[in-house]
Formats: C-alpha cells, sequence, structure tokens
C-alpha cells in the first residue's frame, strides 16, 4: 500500500525569509484582538459576572417579547432572552441581585413561573451564580493560568535557555490573545467551560513550541558552524512533516466534535480548533524568529555541556 | 532495543491488563454492576453533573450567625456554671459587641468567677491558646472574649457537623450517590445526580431546623406584645403564618436536641399531615416534668425562631412524644420530620451557588458527544493508517489502551468525568498522537539519511524521546499548577490532563515500542513502509 505524505521528503521551504512580514500580521492581530475585547468586551457568562440563567425549552413556539412580560413582571431584575434559533429552546438571563444570598432562590422562582406559565415546558439547565463567588472564579482561573504560563517558561528556561523561556511566552500570549479575539469577535459567551478550551489550546500550543525548540536545540549542537536563520530554516522544514501530520489530524478529530457534538460543546470545540491552527503558526512563525530577535547564536548551548568535555580532552584550549 | 527482557514484557503488558480490568466496568450500566460477583472489578467512571443531569449547591456559613451563636451559647454555660453550688451572684449577662461579660455582686468573689468561666475555655492546638480570652475590669466586671484561634476552631468543627446534617437531609437512607464535601473554610459543596429541581433540596437544607417548645408568658401584656416588645424577662417571637407575636418565657422546656426520632404522619382526627416526635430519655423526662406542673397553660412549638404552633397542656405528657400541628402540607411536614431527626445545623447555611442540568438534556450531550468523540477517534485512525501503515496501527492500538487506561484511573481515583475533562481527553490524545507522529516521522528521516531498518526504528524512537519527555513534562508542569490553584472545570481538566499525559507517554512509547520490538524480532523485515 501506498503510504500517504502530505509533506513531500527534503522540502526546503524559506519560512525565515517572511518572518518580519509574519511578525507584522502577527503583531496587527494581536493588537486588534486586544483592541476589541478591551472595547467590545467579552460576552461574560454567570461564572464571572454573577447572575442567574434558566434554559428552557417549550412545547410550542412561544413569543419572545410575551415572555420578557412574563419574567420582567416577577420583579427580579432586566431580563435579557436569548434565542438558540428554533423558537422554542430560549436562555432567560437576570442579573445578579443586590442582596448575594437571594440569587439562587431568583432561580427557582423563574423556574416555578415558566412550569405554570406554559405547560409542557422543560426547564433543561438553571444556574445561579452569587457575585462573590464569580468574582473569586475570575481570579482563580486567571491565577492558574497566568501561574502555569509562569511555570511553564522557568521550565524551559532552565531545559533550554532564557530566550525559549521568553519565546514559548510571548508564544502563548499570542495565541491567547487570538482566542480572546475570537470570543470578542463571535460574542460567544465565556464562561468556566470555555476556561478548559483556553487551556488546551495553551497546552497544544506549548507542545507544538516546545517540539520544534527540542530540535532546534539539536541542530545548534549538531551544526556549529550555521547560521542561525539557515539553521532555523533547516529545522523548520525537518519538523514540517511531523507539524503538518499532527496538527492536521487534531484539527480532523475537532471537526468531527464540532459537526456531531452536542450544542453545548460548540464554542468550546470551535475555540480549540481555532486555537490549533493558531497554536501551529505561531510555533512557526513567532517562536523560531523570536531566538533571532533576542539573539540566540549557534554556542548558545556550547557553555555547559559542550565546553567542559572539550576541556577534558586534551590542553589544547580549542574552544570555540 | 529489540530482545526487551521478559520482565519489561511482561511489566507493561501487566500495566495494561490492570487498566483494562479497571477500566471495563465503566462500560455497563452503574446498576448492573452493582450485581456483579464479590470478586469482580467495580470501579467505574463517574459522569459529572454537567454530563450526567443533577444539581449541585454551594453552600456558605453564615459566619456572623455563627459567631452570634456562640456568644449566645457561652451565656448560657456561664449562666449554669456560676449558678452551681457554691453559687456565684452576678448581675445581668451580657453577650453583645462580641463579648460576654458580667458584673458581681460581691468584688471578693471576682478571682473564684474568673476560675469558674475560665473552666468553660478550652485550649486549642499546641501552643496553648485559649478558645476564649478571660479578662477583668474595674475590680468587679468579668470580660470574655472569643478568641481568632477558638472562633477559627468553632467554625471548623460546626462545618464539619453541618456537613454531617446535610448529608443525612438530602439522603435519610444513605443510598444516594450524593457528594456532600467541606470546601475552604467555611463552604459545603453537594453535588446530587438526577435530581433536576433543586427547590426541595434547597428547604431541606436550608432549615436550621432549631426546634423549641417554651411556655408561654400569659402575664404579657397583649397590646405590647401585638407590637412586638417583649416583657422583661421575656421574649417575643413572630408566628410562622406572619399573624402577629407571642410572648414565650426564655427557658426552653425541651429543645431539638432531645428528639431522638421525627416522622411525618397524619392526625388521627382532622387528617391533616402532622409531624409526630419522640424524644429521647432526658427529653422525655423535662417534658413531662415539664407539662405536669403546667397543665392548663399554653406552650409554643418554636421553629427556627418562628412559632410554629401554640397549643394548650390538658394533661401532663408522660409518653415521651408529641405531635407538632400547624398548617402543614405533607411535604412541608415531611421536611420538617427530616430536618428535626436529621439534627439541627449548627450554622445557617445559604446557598451561594446553583447549577442544574436536566436529566434528560445531560443524555443529550452524552449520546451525541459519544457518538461525535467515536467518529474523531475513527477519522484519526484511519488518518494514521494510510499515513503510517502498520506503525499507523500499533499507534492507534497504543490510542485504544491509553484511552481505557484513563478510564481505568479516573474511575479508580474516583474522579469524574466532566465536559472540561472531555476538552483535556482531547488533548492528551493530540498528545498521544502526536508522540507516535514525532517517533514515526524521525523513522522516516532517519531512513532517508540512509540508516538501515533497524537503526533507523532504535535512533527515530531514541531521538524523538527528548522532544516527547520535554512537551510532556511542560504540559504535567501546566496541569499541576492548574490543579492546585484551580477550581471547578479547571480542575476538571487539570486532572484527566495529568493522567492521560502519563498513560499517554506510556502508551506512544513503551507499548509500541515493545509492540514493533516483538515485530521486528519475529520477522526480520527487510524494508521498511512508514
Amino acid at each position: 500500500m501506498k503510504l500517504l505524505k502530505l509533506v513531500p521528503d527534503n522540502t526546503n521551504i524559506d519560512f525565515m525569509k517572511v518572518r518580519n512580514i509574519a511578525l507584522v500580521i502577527s503583531i496587527i492581530l494581536t493588537v486588534a484582538s486586544l483592541s476589541l475585547v478591551a472595547i467590545k468586551g467579552l460576552n461574560l457568562g454567570i461564572d464571572f459576572v454573577g447572575g442567574q440563567v434558566v434554559r428552557a425549552t417549550f412545547a410550542q413556539p412561544i413569543n419572545i417579547e410575551d415572555l420578557r412580560g412574563r419574567m420582567n413582571a416577577l420583579d427580579v431584575g432586566e431580563a435579557s432572552i436569548q434565542d438558540f434559533g428554533d423558537n422554542r429552546t430560549y436562555q432567560v438571563r437576570l442579573p445578579s441581585p443586590p442582596d448575594a444570598k437571594a440569587s439562587a432562590e431568583i432561580v427557582g422562582k423563574v423556574r416555578t413561573a415558566l412550569q405554570n406559565q406554559y405547560p409542557g415546558v422543560k426547564v433543561g439547565a438553571g444556574e445561579a451564580v452569587s457575585g462573590k463567588v464569580s468574582e473569586e472564579l475570575a481570579r482563580d482561573g486567571a491565577l492558574a493560568l497566568g501561574l502555569a504560563m509562569l511555570g511553564i517558561a522557568i521550565y524551559i528556561w532552565f531545559r533550554f535557555e532564557w530566550q525559549f523561556g521568553v519565546g514559548a511566552l510571548v508564544t502563548l500570549f499570542h495565541d491567547v490573545s487570538m482566542i480572546l479575539g475570537f470570543f470578542a469577535v463571535t460574542r460567544l459567551q465565556f464562561d468556566l467551560n470555555v476556561v478548559a478550551a483556553f487551556l488546551t489550546v495553551v497546552g497544544y500550543s506549548l507542545n507544538d513550541t516546545v517540539v520544534i525548540y527540542d530540535r532546534i536545540r539539536e541542530n545548534l549542537r549538531k551544526y556549529r558552524k550555521m547560521q542561525i536563520i539557515p539553521m532555523l530554516n533547516l529545522t523548520l522544514n525537518e519538523t514540517l512533516s511531523r507539524t503538518i501530520v499532527t496538527s492536521l489530524s487534531i484539527m480532523l478529530a475537532l471537526t468531527m466534535l464540532l459537526i456531531f457534538g452536542p450544542e453545548v460543546i460548540f464554542g468550546l470545540t470551535a475555540a480549540i480548533l481555532l486555537g490549533t491552527f493558531v497554536g501551529t503558526y505561531s510555533s512557526i512563525y513567532i517562536s523560531a524568529p523570536i531566538l533571532v530577535w533576542l539573539g540566540v547564536r549557534p554556542d548558545s548551548f556550547l557553555k555547559a555541556e559542550d565546553k567542559a568535555p572539550a576541556k577534558l580532552a586534551g590542553g589544547d584550549g580549542a574552544v570555540v | 532495543m529489540f530482545d526487551p527482557p521478559k520482565w519489561k514484557i511482561w511489566s507493561i503488558l501487566l500495566v495494561i491488563a490492570v487498566g483494562i480490568i479497571l477500566a471495563v466496568p465503566s462500560f455497563f450500566p452503574r446498576d448492573q454492576v452493582a450485581k456483579w460477583p464479590a470478586w469482580a472489578p467495580k470501579t467505574q467512571i463517574a459522569r459529572g453533573l454537567d454530563i450526567a443531569g443533577g444539581s449541585q449547591l454551594l453552600l456558605e456559613a453564615d459566619l456572623a450567625d455563627a459567631t452570634r451563636q456562640r456568644l449566645s451559647a457561652m451565656d448560657d454555660s456561664v449562666t449554669q456554671e456560676l449558678r452551681r453550688e457554691p453559687r456565684i451572684q452576678v448581675g445581668d449577662i451580657s453577650s453583645s459587641n462580641g463579648q460576654v461579660s458580667f458584673m458581681l455582686r460581691d468584688p471578693t468573689q471576682l478571682d473564684a468567677a474568673v476560675e469558674r468561666v475560665r473552666t468553660l475555655t478550652q485550649g486549642v492546638g499546641l501552643t496553648g491558646t485559649r478558645t476564649w480570652n478571660v479578662s477583668t475590669q474595674d475590680g468587679n466586671r468579668v470580660i470574655m472574649v472569643p478568641t481568632p484561634e477558638g472562633n477559627a476552631q468553632a467554625i471548623k468543627d460546626a462545618m464539619t457537623v453541618a456537613r454531617d446534617v446535610v448529608r443525612r437531609r438530602i439522603d435519610p437512607s444513605g443510598t444516594r450517590e450524593i457528594t456532600v464535601i467541606n470546601q475552604g473554610q467555611n463552604r459545603i459543596l453537594v453535588q446530587v445526580p438526577g435530581i433536576d429541581d433543586p427547590e426541595a433540596l434547597k428547604r431541606l437544607i436550608g432549615q436550621t431546623a432549631r426546634l423549641e417548645f417554651k411556655l408561654v408568658d400569659q402575664n404579657a401584656d397583649q397590646a405590647q406584645v401585638a407590637q412586638g416588645r417583649a416583657p422583661a424577662g421575656s421574649q417575643v417571637l413572630p408566628r410562622a403564618d406572619g399573624t402577629g407575636f407571642v410572648a414565650l418565657q426564655r427557658r426552653v422546656m425541651v429543645s431539638g436536641e432531645e428528639v431522638a426520632d421525627a416522622k411525618q404522619v397524619f392526625d388521627q382526627q382532622s387528617g391533616a399531615p402532622v409531624v409526630s416526635i419522640r424524644f429521647d430519655s432526658s427529653g422525655a423526662r423535662r417534658f413531662g416534668r415539664t407539662t405536669t406542673e403546667n397543665v392548663n397553660k399554653p406552650f409554643a412549638i418554636v421553629l427556627d425562631n418562628k412559632v410554629i404552633s401554640v397549643a394548650n397542656i390538658n394533661e401532663p405528657i408522660l409518653g415521651g412524644s408529641a405531635q407538632i400541628s400547624g398548617g402543614f402540607t405533607t411535604q412541608s411536614a415531611n421536611e420538617l420530620a427530616i430536618s428535626l431527626s436529621s439534627g439541627k445545623l449548627p450554622v445557617k447555611l445559604d446557598v451561594i451557588e446553583e447549577r442544574t442540568v436536566s436529566a434528560e438534556l445531560g443524555n443529550d450531550s452524552i449520546r451525541s458527544g459519544a457518538i461525535a468523540s467515536g467518529v474523531a477517534v475513527l477519522a484519526v485512525m484511519l488518518f494514521m493508517v494510510i499515513t503510517y501503515g502498520r506503525f499507523g496501527w500499533y499507534a492507534n492500538l497504543g490510542l485504544v489502551i491509553n484511552t481505557l487506561l484513563i478510564l481505568g484511573v479516573m474511575g479508580l481515583i474516583g474522579s469524574a468525568l466532566t465536559l472540561p475533562g472531555i476538552a483535556g481527553f482531547v488533548l492528551t490524545i493530540g498528545a498521544a498522537v502526536d508522540a507516535n507522529v514525532l517517533i514515526n516521522e524521525r523513522i522516516r528521516e532517519e531512513q532517508r539519511r540512509g540508516r538501515k531498518i533497524l537503526d533507523a526504528i532504535e535512533t527515530g524512537y531514541k531521538e524523538a524521546s527528548t522532544a516527547i519527555f520535554d512537551a510532556n513534562i511542560t504540559n504535567v508542569i501546566a496541569a499541576a499548577i492548574m490543579w492546585y490553584f484551580g477550581s471547578g472545570p479547571v480542575r476538571g481538566f487539570a486532572i484527566v490532563l495529568l493522567i492521560g499525559i502519563i498513560t499517554s507517554v506510556f502508551t506512544a512509547v513503551n507499548f509500541t515500542r515493545l509492540l514493533v520490538a516483538l515485530w521486528v524480532r519475529k520477522k526480520r523485515p527487510r524494508e521498511l513502509h512508514i
């Protein structure tokens, strides 16, 4: 059987030639994403801002204004009602009450009202998060993400060189910004589950970056006389086949989840899919070129490991 | 590497066998697994509430209430202690401003009084700090201030008791799979699978169920009472139905602590739902004695500082049981009965977070999630085979084993699979695929460079290992930090990632290597299609 080869043997693409163009594009996109988040904000779910959400499927299509009227008549705050496209499934969201303890009671009120006023309604999910808890959730989530990134950078710094640690962090920052931008544009709800999508993207992007860094380190040791730019090009070409096969297989899996998966994980999957793409791009066009800008040279890895054996080998002192 | 030692082969196979055995029960319904013989493995992966449907409540103790209760309990203890012989005469004991204080009638008894109340305080931990600080003022006043250590200890104890009470209230028979755990200093997390209307749950938990029988103060001025003002030495409490106030003697005849059992029954005359309670022996004695002394006087049943009913003592009640009526529905009577027999909550609990997913929605999610995951895994497997041929099959076998191992380990440690957990799952499958891709691509590369087959395979595995190691260690670090600092979904994600990375490295590296080694040893291949 003839096996599939997506990337021909011995490719010689000059990735580094376009590194400045790629950098400009990336900076523009990052700035655009972050400004978008700053201006439009994210569609934060009740996990992060507090409040109540009740999701219901009605027996017959209903009038949204009628539902809004009934919800507002409960006197539990301004109801925002989201339609799920079929005129039967709606999500009612209510703001956090001034008294934090009342939050959970409101869900009960809404649930009862729906059941009394719309025969045959199915209340699918109800959630209430008090303002205090939502603040904690947001803080804990950000803290966990921040510390995880820091821990990774430190590890990479120890295993490689500080430039690689910085490179990995910048790459992660780039990828995370893109995903944030994606959520700002699509207005998909940003809740705690999405944090899991973020973490997946961070994990994947990191994996990709580290694999390429590992090969760069190997080649830095192997081809000591080679200039950094041709060396990075060589490395990226050597790893290209792996990069493509891995990201394609993951994107393939995610596309299936997107098409056939439950509606609850749509946003999650879409974000991871985009993240996989961005993560693949950034490990080639950001994490590698950044090493040039940070001044990684062919002798970067000679200090600790390779100089010592040279000295031991003989007293000729011909260490590069 | 092509002649692995026997022990290595066997230990790899052993790990896989154990993993599969642990994973198998997860593929069967829970009630069916319960009927399996005793020797059969029963570890099952639990489904998180977001997948299986159910309710989750996060309860927070009202710390101000806890502190108030602690003060009033000390107030009572001091009163009793000083009344014991030899009696020490004091003025009114006050428990306001966060302290308990009293003035002595006879200042020469100051040292004796301090000595006596000090026996009511206890040491906390090993530092010798006590639960209360006792000090004196002006030569005739004793002041007791709760220490922060004492408060912390009291809250800790109260939360432990509260957790057990909550558990008994939700699950009186102890048969349902509920989760009730303490979280942080003053919170309790309750998860009840299968219940998608949490209102009853909230009512059960919300009831402090402090039950007291008190005599009605008949000397009270009714006009004053109607305005909610209490006569000296008595207290005024509102009626539960909101129809006014009742003046009561402060002394408690019998309290809920002395209830041995409570159940909902129907009143024989009116047919209305009532709660029948049975006192324990000391409660029965006290109830008998007080009712004997107060025949023809009214007494009130007070629940959580609200009067639910007032009745006349027609004759001494000696049997040790009583009936509480007060306009109950069958359900509310039943809830009160459960609350009473499960004990009172030592501290008031507020619901600060509530999440409910209907089981129906959960089932839909599971079904389409399972289909989608199946299709996704098949697509990746097909892709692997058409890309790497035989080595793709090995990678796929590794993938299947990896999935089983993750399920097995999660079942073993009792971790639930949630939606974010599935995201973690996807990432580890990705990592497992990537490890194999790294190895296979490296073998291709080494072959291109002109290495012989065996040499290419060996170098491929060796050179790819560092990249696999570094990439996975970084993810382990990330997962460990997220598990430690994160909460809820972040943790759910991190735990699956932690397990998955370890199992995926094991299957992608050790297991596929074993398969390759066995194949090479048997077939001695002359050419390699990869």
